[in-house]
């Protein structure tokens, strides 16, 4: 085949315009209008450029002007999961939901590839994720093949599940935009773990998008792993609505890929609802994250809480956008936000925004951002010690990178958290030396 | 034998000569005391020691057990055995003080050929050294001196010390913002420490701490030189009439 594979924006609407029969659910009238209304907004809108606000310091260029085929996965010989860290796992790979790589037997709730649910997702799929003014959910609306449908019925402790997304080796940079639907009932809970990697060569888009809804007293545990190949980029976005005293507790480690952007809307939409996004970016030469994220409180008594610690080696850079917004209901807010970078080389840079929109009156709110390096009279104390200056450096990266770590609610995903972050240290260090 | 030897070193901070020609002796086995008042540059000669970076040697010499100290990186200074207990301990957010103790302690014994200790032989080594020094057990798990009191940053100073075993010690002002008990405490932990393998230097504004560390040599520091050597006595004598006495007869 020596068709031209087209880039940008067009790239991906010839797609469309080629694929639109036969994508899941072609014949369900509600998702063909959900798609054709997402094929519109995305030609409108096009990719977003930094002349936009929540743009202004990631430059999409990159991924509009690389051109991008479907994946073809033809082989699973050498395909390298990452180990798992509870006893159910769904596995994906290029975006495709692989039911025989996966281990959902025995779980106390529903558990399904997308693709195959389709029929009965009407009014929940789209129910958080509007294609309007958000292009890269546009794009997802668009193209989406796969992903996963998570129900976690009233007053179940659903455990721990891995979410894991290989992608392979292609011939040519595929692009795969996974839709993934997360629903606890009332009471319930769950602990996700997300595991994204693909081989050190390989090229590929990862667009996911999650729609989560977390209803009265259920509790969320949502730890991304994003280790994508070197080459790869990644754009996530997460929606998220949590009711009435439910808790979404999300952190994502940004350590993979070369482009990426994780972005994430939470509502609170009931009293005494709680919210926890943490994160950290870990990022080497020629790597750029983007962590944006946007919290509406639209009810009185709520609890948010973000800290986002950024490690900058080489030339690389890190972004954090995060507006808070409470709304005039949203009496007694508590809000938190501390976004802190640690530059380790004089090529880093870090872009910070905090924003914070209140029309509540009686509220606490706060909010703080610090750019720093290694402080020189801490390195000198260890070494004092006789602590060689390599590991002094490395306790102190990790002693930076804690405090967000330690935030997470769940000890599992605590530990995986904390080996993935000791990880990429290990391998900043190797390549230093 | 000489543990440190020093001659005619001098040293600077941002352009601005500090150190004007240091001269001082310390045999194995022996305590010394540095006194001097604010400025003299008494903590500049114990970062020099140490090897902190932005105090720059301009001319002169340190050995320590016959090897050159001042081409050496600070953690081979530790490694050949010198430790300096800092005046203002650094407060260390996010390391746990039993982690950052065992991977000091650690690190050293590696230096020297030694296996590593294990968490429990280390936790085992710990308490008896801070049961001593009458530290509480949680000290341990908290960060490394982060929201201690001035007296239990001096004391986790001492711990270290103990821990660590040095050949020779630099206490740099060990005694400022400690109260009486404190003092007492601090300074069995220095004497228990003390014998014919273990050399100390203390440097110090006041004679207090020489009460309970008895010095086998003072030495007084007055604008970057020795000015007067002599024994513990002459510690009384800078308590009676005040450095500007030594001062004037120099």
């Amino acid at each position: 085949m020596n068709a031209m594979v087209q880039s940008g924006a067009e790239g991906f609407l010839h797609r469309f315009e080629g694929l639109r029969a036969r994508l899941p659910g072609a014949r369900l009238p509600w998702l063909a209008a959900l798609r054709e209304g997402a094929a519109e907004a995305f030609r409108v809108q096009g990719f977003p450029t930094r002349r936009q606000e929540a743009w202004k310091y990631t430059d999409l260029r990159p991924v509009a002007e690389a051109g991008f085929d479907e994946p073809l996965t033809m082989l699973d010989e050498g395909l390298a999961l990452p180990p798992g860290h509870g006893t159910a796992r769904a596995v994906f790979v290029d975006g495709r939901f692989r039911a025989e790589l996966s281990t959902l037997e025995g779980i106390g709730f529903a558990v399904s590839g997308l693709a195959a649910a389709l029929p009965g997702l009407e009014g929940r799929l789209g129910a958080l994720a509007h294609p309007q003014g958000q292009p890269l959910a546009a794009l997802n609306t668009m193209l989406f093949e796969d992903g996963l449908v998570v129900t976690v019925p009233a007053g179940i402790a659903g455990g721990m599940l891995d979410l894991v997304s290989v992608a392979t080796e292609t011939e040519r940079p595929a692009a795969f935009h996974p839709r993934h639907l997360i629903r606890l009932e009332a009471g319930a809970s769950l602990t996700i773990i997300e595991t994204a990697t693909g081989p050190e060569g390989a090229r590929y888009l990862h667009n996911p998008v999650f729609e989560i809804e977390v209803a009265e007293g259920a509790t969320l545990v949502h730890a991304r792993l994003q280790q994508e190949a070197p080459r790869a980029f990644q754009l996530a976005t997460v929606y998220a609505s949590v009711a009435a005293g439910g808790t979404y507790d999300n952190f994502t480690l940004n350590a993979g890929g070369r482009l990426v952007r994780n972005e994430i809307h939470t509502t609170l939409t009931g009293p005494k609802a709680a919210c926890h996004m943490n994160g950290a970016q870990l990022l080497g030469a020629g790597q750029h994250a983007d962590t944006t994220t946007f919290l509406d409180h639209a009810a009185p008594d709520c609890a948010s809480r973000q800290t986002y610690k950024t490690v900058l080696a080489g030339k690389s850079r890190g972004v954090f956008q995060g507006k808070i917004l409470v709304r005039q209901v949203a009496q007694r807010t508590d809000g938190y936000q501390m976004n802190q970078a640690l530059l380790l080389s004089p090529e880093a840079e870090i872009d910070s925004k905090p924003q914070l929109e209140i029309y509540a009156d009686d509220v606490k709110c706060s909010h703080g951002a610090t750019v720093g390096e290694l402080d020189a009279e801490q390195l000198f104390y260890l070494r004092t010690r006789g602590i060689p200056e390599a590991r002094a450096r490395s306790m102190l990266v990790e002693a930076f990178l804690t405090e967000a770590v330690e935030g997470v609610n769940d000890a599992g995903a605590r530990s995986a958290l904390q080996a993935a972050v000791t990880g990429w240290w290990e391998k900043q260090a190797e390549a230093a030396a | 034998m000489t543990m440190l030897k020093i001659e005619g070193l001098t040293a600077e901070v941002d352009g601005k000569p500090i150190l004007q020609g240091i001269d001082l002796e310390i045999p194995l086995g022996e305590l010394h005391a540095i006194m001097g008042p604010n400025g003299s540059g008494k903590s500049t000669l114990s970062y020099v020691l140490a090897g902190r970076e932005g105090y720059e040697v301009t001319g002169g010499s340190a050995t320590f057990a016959g090897q050159d100290l001042l081409a050496m990186e600070p953690e081979q200074r530790a490694a050949a055995g010198l430790f300096l207990a800092f005046q203002y301990p650094v407060e260390l957010p996010g390391v746990g003080n039993a982690n950052f103790l065992r991977t000091a302690l650690n690190a050293l014994r590696r230096s020297r050929g030694e296996s590593d200790l294990d968490a429990m032989q280390f936790l085992k080594l710990a308490r008896e050294r801070m049961r001593a020094l009458h530290m509480p057990e949680d000290m341990l798990k908290r960060g490394v001196n982060v929201g201690f009191s001035g007296g239990e940053k001096k004391r986790n100073e001492v711990l270290q010390m103990a821990l660590l075993g040095p050949r020779m010690a630099i206490l740099d002002e060990t005694d400022s913002g400690l109260d009486i008990d404190a003092l007492r405490i601090v300074a069995d932990g220095v004497n228990a420490l003390r014998g014919p393998e273990f050399s100390a230097l203390v440097i110090t504004h006041y004679q207090r701490l020489l009460d309970y560390i008895v010095p086998d040599r003072v030495h007084v520091l007055i604008g970057g030189r020795i000015v007067k050597s002599g024994g513990p006595e002459l510690a009384q004598e800078l308590e009676a009439s005040g450095y500007a006495s030594v001062q004037a007869a120099a």
